[in-house]
């Protein structure tokens, strides 16, 4: 069996995230980008199944900027054994992100498709349900535990919901999405880098695949939160009571 | 909602997060236990080696630090105060017990009179003279509460003028006086040793002008080193140095005492990017020395008199200092190492391939790592475990993050094939970095949860440095653990001796020794830390008698009736003045 792990490349979640001035977004240039922590942890994840034997091979996707591969590169090192890249210019949004999944898993046919649950960047948490529609493909969210079963081809999903836990079975194929208790993603060693050189990236372009890209979606203004106020110190008990009654008025 | 849980779970899984949670909560079970085992000795110097290799912009980090000094600091050091009160009493006795019999008040220096006090009010004002018990408290206490001074007042200088208004005032009076910038030193220089009048400079903290062609800052010497790397953050610069107190630390204290932290090795030290000072000196005369020129030779350059000695000869008001461009590409490798010889190959190929980029050349022995891996939470080894004898920690910052990486790939892999390194690992993201980071970083505080730690923060030839913990293991078979780590890259190696508790017998077999056998390499038994007045007396081990002879005819000359920040820095005998 195949898995396929969805790869995105991000802001790295220990910048301090700026805005542009114009407020047309993020600003992203002379700024360190990573692996969303999400994707990182859904690749560890398939290569722990890999590594149990429950799977032949790991492809690693991602897609956009031409930079994209170096985030695929690291998703190699880390023991992928080969990867796609759908080179893409435009902002993208998860609707084309989900077809361009389809048409690489229609391609790949994988067994399993993991996908982190959501990107730090824009927190959309969309991606993953949309291609389960789009494959009509059973969906396993927010996973903190993944149990593959080979022989009656079903994997056993625990959801992390408020106030417990959830507990799916899935038939396979299937889309999981990943929380952040899963697992704890390895580290590139050396060893593991100089192999990752001579894998294959593979590039195709949303022409190839047959996805046209647009959206539905304008993206009018992006805007820093209000700055948090400096606070004060009061000078007795007394004033605190006048400023939380006239001031706060919370008493 | 979701991005909030997800942050917050990053940080609990964070283990620098945990890290400062733990150093800094004093009620945390960590904080207390540790000092009330009583091992004094340089317990300070612990946890200011942590805060001095704690750099590299971890803004959370750097927040919550901040967070404690600026906002909560009053009461967090209170509740320290009253936790430790007991230890602090023994950890003083234990710490300077031998010393402070040695130690008399100089008797030629004034007592403070209610003349002296309206006077000060006249020049300052009422609000910056402080008698308040309880901010007197904590200037009189160095942050570790390792030494503790009984000074009356506290000046808070707002002008050049007022400073030497004071100065004139103080030494026409013979009334010792201890400049303070963070107090966050830790060798007892910047807190008062009997009743000197401590005159902090907290209140001078204005940038007065930056100049964004030359990276040029000129800023007074009250402003927070933070504050500074802040300000020059939003310019597009960076402070030449960086280290882990960088919250509380101020930019005068650190040239007064010529700190050095995590940029030394890539940009130097501050005798290189101090390019100019305004300093008063003991009589009130005010030297104009705030040049802003790179090349200036024009007689002596009298500035660097005053760069590392600790306030001894004049109080720095204003700085000029060159700041360097900001570079957003970093990468940290974490590597292992057969021998020390590998290392010190490592780091000579290190600065012929990474040439410009390389940014630090950090090195920890097996048994330092395994004091983390055993002691500290939420850390794991990067590298698969092998036993591996030596680990280097490389950090590269450059303009082009492709091409760094590139680089630092090609270098790292071509050492791998020439068996330099065993076994390594490359962080992919900053999260990643820091955790490798804090491998090093976490040493000082794997020790302290150890047990009793005997530390020694030594200059040394890099090739000779590593014998001197081979022989300390030699000397001390079983009964210590004797560990080695370091700026390899400055040649600054810490030595630390853990041992389960504090004993006088093993602190006979290792001191002197461990001095003698620095000043038998040419080595310096303070590399960064300064002398203060924990090492006055050990000045002979690295300065020969012709010099410290001369650095006291300086003094002297200086500052003739020794108010400047009394019994530091030069040895007691020579600079008693009765």
């Amino acid at each position: 069996m195949k898995i396929m792990v969805a790869i995105k490349r991000v802001v790295d979640y220990a910048v301090k995230i700026r805005v542009k001035s114009d407020k047309s977004g993020v600003e992203t240039q002379n700024v360190k980008m990573s692996m969303n922590p999400f994707c990182e942890i859904a690749l560890e994840e398939a290569l722990r199944i890999k590594e149990s034997g429950l799977a032949s091979e790991v492809v690693a996707v991602s897609m956009g900027l031409k930079q994209c591969v170096d985030t695929l590169r690291t998703g190699l090192a880390m023991g992928a054994d080969r990867a796609i890249h759908v080179e893409t210019s435009g902002p993208l949004y998860p609707l084309s992100v989900a077809k361009l999944l389809r048409a690489l898993v229609d391609l790949e046919k994988p067994g399993l498709l993991i996908l982190g649950k959501q990107a730090i960047d824009d927190d959309c948490n969309q991606t993953g349900q949309m291609v389960a529609g789009l494959l009509n493909w059973p969906q396993g969210t927010f996973a903190s535990k993944v149990v593959l079963d080979k022989e009656k081809q079903v994997v056993t999903v625990d959801r992390e919901v408020d106030g417990g836990l959830e507990t799916l079975c899935l038939d396979l194929p299937a889309v999981i999405t990943t929380d952040l208790r899963l697992n704890q993603p390895r580290y590139a060693t050396l060893p593991n880098i100089m192999k990752a050189k001579s894998k294959v990236i593979k590039k195709f372009t949303p022409q190839d695949l047959n996805v046209e890209i647009k959206s539905d979606i304008e993206e009018v203004q992006v805007t820093e939160p209000p700055k948090r106020k400096a606070g004060v110190i009061v000078s007795s008990v007394d004033e605190l009571i006048d400023k939380l009654r006239n001031e706060a008025h919370v008493i | 909602m979701e991005k909030l849980r997800a942050t917050g779970r990053f940080l609990r899984y964070s283990p620098r997060k945990s890290l400062f949670d733990r150093r800094l909560n004093p009620n945390s079970e960590n904080s207390i236990p540790n000092s009330a085992s009583g091992y004094g000795h340089g317990f300070g110097e612990q946890c200011r080696d942590f805060q001095l290799y704690n750099d590299h912009n971890r803004k959370r980090n750097v927040q919550t630090c901040f967070g404690f000094y600026g906002h909560q600091g009053k009461t967090a050091r209170d509740c320290i105060e009253k936790g430790l009160l007991e230890d602090t009493r023994r950890i003083q006795h234990r710490c300077f017990g031998s010393l402070a019999e040695k130690v008399q008040r100089d008797p030629s220096f004034s007592t403070l009179s209610s003349d002296d006090i309206s006077y000060f009010k006249g020049i300052l004002g009422e609000k910056n003279v402080v008698q308040d018990e309880e901010r007197l408290a904590i200037a009189n206490t160095d942050w570790m509460h390792k030494y503790k001074g009984s000074s009356k007042l506290l000046l808070q200088p707002q002008t050049t003028e007022e400073v030497s208004q004071i100065l004139k005032y103080c030494n026409s009076r013979s009334l010792a006086v201890v400049p303070q910038g963070g107090n966050t030193g830790l060798v007892g220089g910047s807190v008062p040793v009997f009743d000197e009048v401590v005159i902090n400079m907290s209140l001078m903290n204005n940038v007065i002008s930056f100049d964004k062609v030359s990276g040029i800052l000129v800023c007074e010497a009250g402003c927070i080193l933070e504050n500074l790397i802040t300000f020059l953050d939003n310019q597009g610069f960076i402070m030449p140095l960086d280290l882990g107190a960088k919250g509380s630390c101020q930019i005068g204290g650190n040239i007064s005492t010529n700190a050095g932290g995590l940029r030394l090795v890539r940009y130097g030290s501050l005798h290189g990017t101090v390019l100019g000072l305004e300093v008063v000196l003991a009589n009130g005369d005010i030297l104009d020395m705030l040049g802003t020129l790179r090349k200036d030779n024009t007689g002596y350059d009298l500035k660097h008199l005053f760069i590392g000695s600790e306030g001894s000869l004049g109080i720095v008001t204003k700085v000029s200092i060159l700041t360097p461009p900001k570079l957003f590409s970093v990468n940290v490798a974490f590597l292992a190492c057969q021998d020390y010889f590998s290392c010190q190959k490592l780091l000579v190929e290190a600065k012929g391939k990474l040439g410009e980029i390389l940014s630090a050349f950090e090195f920890l022995d097996s048994k330092a790592l395994d004091l983390v891996l055993n002691h500290l939470d939420g850390v794991r080894n990067p590298l698969p475990p092998t036993i591996h004898n030596f680990y280097v920690l490389i950090e590269t910052t450059g303009s082009d993050e492709t091409y760094d990486r590139q680089k630092l790939e090609a270098f790292l892999l071509h050492a791998m094939e020439g068996g330099l390194i065993s076994d390594g690992v490359l962080a992919q993201d900053m999260n990643q970095a820091s955790a490798f980071w804090y491998l090093r970083e976490g040493v000082p505080e794997a020790l302290m949860k150890a047990g009793a730690v005997y530390k020694y923060d030594l200059s040394l030839p890099v090739e000779k440095m590593y014998d001197l913990v081979d022989e300390m293991r030699t000397r001390l078979g079983d009964s210590a653990n004797v560990v080695g780590y370091g700026h390899l890259g400055d040649g600054n190696l810490h030595l630390n001796i853990s041992t389960p508790q504090y004993d006088d017998r093993t602190l006979a077999q290792i001191e002197p020794f461990v001095y003698e056998w620095t000043s038998a390499h040419r080595g310096s038994i303070s590399a960064e830390h300064g002398l203060g007045l924990m090492k006055a007396n050990k000045i002979f081990y690295s300065k020969p008698t012709a010099t410290v002879k001369l650095m006291t005819s300086i003094k002297k000359m200086l500052d003739p009736k020794g108010i400047l920040n009394p019994y530091k820095v030069l040895p007691h005998s020579i600079d008693s003045h009765s």
